[in-house]
């Protein structure tokens, strides 16, 4: 399965999915105003990799800002990876936020109990 | 005497003014707005948080003027740019000041007056919870916004939301909200 690689922009966040090593990685900024465009692919993307996933799906997201259309859009990305997970592939979503930012931190742990896949939270100190 | 926009933002100008925006809501102004202030508080004293949360509320802030302001009266248009909106940021003793300004149709105005009351009324752990519920249960409106923009403000400056809508004529008001990040 080819890879989703997208790079960066002050308002979207940078991408590589790579199917053949298990993992999803989403970093930077993700304040579009329409964030449905930017995760469509995602999503879609997910949705084919969970027809033939990795034993492990290893997913880094490191957010400096997410908007609140993004959030939803986020959502539906930890959803597929819920199913992934459900269907008895392991996942585990590294979630970084940067020291001291507690809305950052907050922000996963809502992820996190609305989503049956393991969390870890981690703190990047400079 | 009826409401004028421009003697509005004349007086929404007083104090310390870092930003003010008068016009049009594109792509462009967002962009430049952030960057702008981005800059603007890198030289700053203020510590990383308050800058996070100015950034954040921000981003929500003009995206809310974004998605909204596209209406005007009548006999504002050809005289207004379109999607006109007004924003001000201001340093207000430790932190600071957004305000944010469009016009409103006076039908939207019960639902919009009742659903910052609602949030106002909320506890910090009430607000996670309506965050949470809101994030899981309602879908993005095809204007891209998810009725989540006004909680994620109320929660992230910890502060009540201030607001008010100055009547225009029969039909149009404008709703004038004040954010204050401490």
């Amino acid at each position: 399965m080819e890879p989703l690689l997208i790079e960066g922009t002050p308002k979207t966040p940078s991408i590589r999915f790579e199917a053949d090593q298990g993992l999803i990685e989403i970093k930077g900024r993700s304040i579009p105003e329409n964030s449905i465009e930017f995760y469509k692919p995602l999503v879609d993307w997910l949705d084919k990799y969970g027809e033939g996933p990795s034993t492990l799906t290893k997913v880094n997201i490191q957010l400096e800002y997410f908007n609140t259309s993004s959030s939803k859009c986020i959502l539906d990305v930890f959803k597929k990876l819920e199913t992934i997970h459900k269907a008895k592939h392991e996942v585990i979503i590294n979630w970084y936020y940067e020291e001291d930012d507690e809305d950052m931190l907050e922000a996963g742990e809502d992820y996190e109990s609305i989503i049956r896949v393991p969390f870890k939270m981690i703190e990047i100190v400079d | 005497m009826s409401f004028n926009v421009d003697e509005f933002y004349e007086m929404l100008k007083n104090g310390d003014v870092v930003v003010s925006y008068k016009g049009t809501i594109t792509t462009e102004m967002i962009n430049n707005t952030l960057e702008s202030i981005e800059s603007l508080m890198e030289g700053g004293e203020e510590g990383g948080k308050i800058r996070k949360k100015v950034y954040n509320v921000l981003v929500e802030g003009l995206q809310n003027l974004y998605h909204h302001a596209d209406e005007l009266p009548e006999d504002l248009k050809g005289k207004l740019e379109p999607k006109f909106g007004i924003l001000v940021i201001a340093r207000q003793n430790n932190g600071y000041k957004i305000t944010t300004g469009n016009f409103i149709n006076s039908s939207k105005i019960k639902f919009l007056k009742d659903k910052i009351d609602k949030i106002n009324s909320l506890s910090e752990e009430e607000l996670k919870d309506m965050y949470k519920f809101i994030l899981n249960h309602q879908k993005l409106s095809a204007k891209g916004g998810g009725g989540l923009g006004l909680v994620d403000i109320a929660r992230k400056t910890g502060n009540k939301l201030d607001y008010s809508f100055q009547n225009y004529n029969n039909d149009f008001y404008f709703y004038n909200l004040i954010i204050t990040v401490t």
